[in-house]
């Protein structure tokens, strides 16, 4: 089943989803479907039940981290130079906030076929990453949907047990993000060289000496 | 991973959770693992007990953590294929090839008809060790010392010297490339190969007469740990332990990567879906995995072993990304790669079928005993080189 098939049947039977099918250039051939997490259970509950696909078997779940970006464009601006009217090229800067994306790929045990990959997005990557935990759909979502809270800090409503599972209960950040920084606490090293060295006396110099 | 309690305490009594003076009724939580004999590394199952009962089980792991998928975000698309020999550290080949396969899929490879032959030969010699030894480590557990741990150790120490011979590592092969394989066969391995399959029937016949009706096995393994069709379905279970659901589900079937298509074998399947059966499914996969084996060391052509176009150094797909999977031998091993057009890819993912196997563990211990938690453990089949990532 092609993605505008799988679009056009969610659509007919759930109102008011959206679905938005992204292209994927590469040889594989893999296209995905994104769709509003607003609905995501719903969806997910019609792609696991519905005859034609029963999608019963939910593979891979994991999050991407698509940071903000500094867009530059070129903008030609009518400005006065030295009393004359002229056309001046600008460069104006805008800031994208980025988000945290979610995908998750489905095949069915039952008709043997596959993949049809679904993907959500957070709204941004610091205070609004609530998306909807599709577990109670699929069991086998439940660990890795806890990783991905885990290493990205996409915070899933309705998990039945969003814990930390790989970094231990007290660590803070979230290790996968693309601007994750190693806190700077100085592991110890028998023979301490080139940038080991570095960071530990750099530690040394914040924290004074031992 | 959460921080480690005390081993042994007693919860506080609640309403539910209150007996009489004597103790009865009492909830026992038992810390097991993470440095237990029994756990195949370190791992660590909360369990909390009612006398010997299991009434609760939650696994912790992510000691061996790395983030194997950052480093691999950090290096080149080569640069991670060695990676990929540690994550199931008993199965390095196989899991080059689902990383190679993945590769192939984003950037659109071909792969010589010489080196698919070589990757299945490669990888079915792969699954047999690897049900070899577990079913050694599942009877070690069930307090078998030893015995068939060694019988099952003497064929996979061929099998390691044949792909030393071929790799020049036992274990960690770092082996497959895009489009194919790293050196072709030396001379006479073939023959070597083929020697040495014509003695596995006789290992066969000998490590299940030495099992089969065995008073133990059956006694600890029947009825024990059941795990249902529609759980295990939904629960993202692959490889043997949901065929010996019941499920007839196998990626070299469904997807026929590689050449698999061309082999005549047959997916076996289990009835009750308990521990005998996993058990049980590994030694009818081993013989499939011989006839496998026998077939493509009599068909493999001569040719190239890789594809001449591919590019080794200065390897940049273009952007867009691909999923790629394999049946393992411990279940469906899937990477997921997103490309930038970089040299290094922007997300690289391992769908490990050991932790996704081990999301049923709690399900499948509640109600037996804490003895029988160590054997259903051993039956799931967990590396945890592979859990941890």
């Amino acid at each position: 089943m092609t993605p505008e098939n799988i679009k056009s049947e969610v659509e007919a039977s759930i109102p008011g989803c959206q679905l938005e099918i992204v292209s994927n250039p590469s040889p594989s051939g893999q296209h995905s479907l994104r769709i509003d997490p607003a609905h995501a259970v719903a969806i997910a509950t019609f792609l696991r039940d519905a005859e034609p696909l029963r999608l019963d078997y939910c593979s891979n779940v994991t999050g991407v981290d698509w940071p903000g970006k500094e867009i530059s464009e070129k903008v030609k601006v009518k400005k006065l130079v030295d009393g004359v009217e002229q056309e001046v090229e600008e460069i104006r800067k805008t800031q994208t906030i980025g988000h945290l994306e979610v995908v998750y790929h489905l095949y069915s045990m039952e008709k043997k076929h596959g993949p049809v990959i679904l993907r959500m997005r957070t709204e941004d990557r610091a205070e609004r990453v609530h998306l909807p935990s599709l577990t109670p759909v699929w069991r086998s979502a439940e660990f890795q949907e806890r990783e991905i809270f885990d290493l990205y800090g996409v915070i899933f409503d309705g998990h039945p047990d969003l814990r930390r599972i790989l970094m231990w209960d007290g660590f803070e950040d979230h290790p996968m993000r693309r601007d994750y920084v190693e806190p700077d606490d100085f592991e110890y090293e028998p023979t301490a060289h080139d940038e080991v060295l570095e960071r530990a006396r750099q530690h040394r110099t914040v924290m004074g000496p031992l | 991973m959460s921080t480690a309690t005390e081993p042994v305490r007693i919860l506080p009594q609640s309403p539910a959770n209150s007996g009489s003076d004597s103790g009865e009724g009492q909830l026992l939580e038992v810390s097991m693992g993470p440095q237990h004999p029994s756990t195949h590394g370190v791992f660590r199952m909360d369990v909390v007990l009612d006398g010997e009962r299991v009434v609760r089980l939650k696994p912790v792991f992510g000691y061996l953590h790395r983030n194997h998928e950052k480093i691999a975000e950090h290096e080149t698309y080569l640069g991670s294929m060695p990676y990929t020999d540690r994550l199931d550290y008993i199965c390095s080949l196989t899991n080059n090839w689902a990383y190679a396969l993945a590769v192939e899929k984003l950037a659109g490879i071909q792969v010589p008809e010489r080196a698919e032959y070589i990757r299945i030969i490669t990888a079915e010699m792969t699954r047999f060790l690897n049900h070899a030894a577990l079913i050694g480590f599942l009877t070690q557990d069930m307090g078998a010392s030893g015995t068939p741990l060694m019988y099952a150790f003497r064929e996979r120490e061929t099998i390691l010297d044949l792909f030393e011979s071929l790799t020049g590592a036992r274990m960690m092969c770092n082996y497959m490339r895009f489009g194919g394989c790293r050196v072709d066969l030396p001379a006479g391995w073939l023959d070597q190969a083929k020697k040495f399959a014509a003695t596995l029937p006789r290992f066969l016949e000998e490590f299940e007469r030495l099992l089969a009706t065995n008073e133990i096995l059956m006694a600890r393994t029947q009825g024990v740990g059941v795990l249902s069709k529609e759980f295990a379905v939904n629960a993202g279970v692959t490889g043997p332990v949901l065929r010996a659901s019941g499920v007839n589900y196998d990626v070299r079937k469904v997807d026929k990567y590689g050449i698999y298509d061309r082999f005549a074998f047959k997916v076996p399947l289990g009835e009750h879906g308990d521990t005998y059966d996993r058990y049980m499914i590994r030694l009818l996969e081993m013989h499939e995995s011989l006839k496998i084996l026998n077939q493509a060391l009599q068909d493999i052509p001569e040719g190239p072993i890789v594809d001449p176009k591919t590019k080794i150094r200065g390897f940049r797909p273009k952007p867009g990304e691909a999923y790629g999977r394999i049946e393992a031998p411990k279940g469906e091993l899937g990477f997921y790669l997103i490309s930038d057009g970089t040299a290094n890819p922007y997300r690289y993912r391992v769908r490990s079928s050991c932790m996704m196997n081990l999301t049923v563990l709690e399900d499948l211990c509640i109600g037996h005993n804490v003895a029988d938690v160590v054997v259903i453990l051993g039956s799931i089949d967990i590396v945890m080189g592979e859990v941890d990532r």
